[in-house]
């Protein structure tokens, strides 16, 4: 897969200035659909009391990853080495299997769709999917 | 055999009967060209495809949009037998266009998100799961008479 262009990185920081206001809108949306479109996702959160749609650990954890993104954006020029403790935690501690980032990849670009019809053109879809794309191979590092 | 909840049956049907096909057809193939442009290789003899702007306003593009999606009513009209409804389509998609079957999962991640921008928050994570499971039977159906 490609890596990410001049463009991609402009597109991606302009973007994402726009939407990080609704960060946690964002993030508590994408992880609940993520739970109840691919319910296979839930084996990771066995440990939460409520798995339902906005719930207090879903908002909360969705809090979480959205900051993960933003530290990603700012360190966009190196995600290797800018997301390497990220890495590290995801590989050996929490031992999420890879697929799961693509799937939360993909809620989090519905949500955007629907919070941000008229910005989310195609151009932008398109950089979005690749800066994810290329944060859940930076995630991926340290797995073996 | 497919099982479908009466949610999801409700769910498609109205969905779909509250679509504007000659919109959203085109908007889902013109952004599946441009979020994935290696699909871009079966249209060679579409013309201007160069940038975003370009294929989204290609005529070509914009009437081949429509064609795919009144494709997809024959699934929505029988939601029983997409299998054998899609038969003779995915010979076409195999034998004679030589699509790789992937690409239909690739317009069904475009058209998923054409859907949502349009819904707002009626595309609440239940609609998305009923949506998502009908494209993916309507993906697999199409995948069935490759060899």
């Amino acid at each position: 897969m490609t890596s990410l262009t001049a463009k991609d990185k402009d597109a991606v920081r302009a973007f994402w200035s726009k939407v990080a206001p609704k960060a946690e809108d964002i993030g508590s949306d994408a992880l609940s659909r993520m739970l109840v479109v691919y319910p296979q996702t839930k084996t990771y959160f066995t440990h939460w009391k409520d798995l339902s749609p906005g719930s207090a650990p879903v908002r909360k954890h969705g809090k979480t990853v959205m900051r993960g993104v933003a530290e990603a954006v700012a360190k966009i020029d190196d995600l290797k080495a800018g997301l390497l403790e990220l890495s590290e935690l995801h590989a050996f501690t929490l031992r999420v299997d890879p697929a799961n980032f693509k799937i939360l990849s993909h809620n989090i670009l519905v949500v955007l769709a629907i919070m941000f019809p008229k910005d989310f053109s195609p151009e932008v879809h398109v950089a979005m999917d690749k800066f994810l794309a290329a944060l859940a191979r930076a995630l991926s590092e340290k797995y073996r | 055999m497919v099982e479908w909840t009466d949610f999801e049956r409700a769910t498609i049907q109205n969905l779909f009967s509250k679509m504007d096909y000659e919109l959203v057809g085109p908007a889902a193939l013109s952004r599946c060209l441009v979020v994935y442009p290696w699909t871009q290789r079966y249209f060679g003899n579409f013309g201007n495809l160069y940038n975003a702007e370009a294929i989204t306003s290609n005529e070509n593009v914009i009437n081949h949009g429509k064609v795919v999606l009144h494709g997809l009513d024959r699934a929505v009209k029988n939601m029983d037998n997409i299998k054998d409804t899609y038969a003779e389509l995915s010979l076409l998609h195999s034998e004679k266009l030589h699509v790789d079957p992937d690409n239909f999962r690739l317009l069904a991640d475009c058209l998923t998100i054409v859907v949502a921008s349009r819904m707002g928050s009626d595309f609440t994570g239940d609609v998305q799961a009923a949506f998502q499971k009908f494209l993916a039977v309507v993906v697999s159906s199409l995948g069935r008479q490759y060899h």
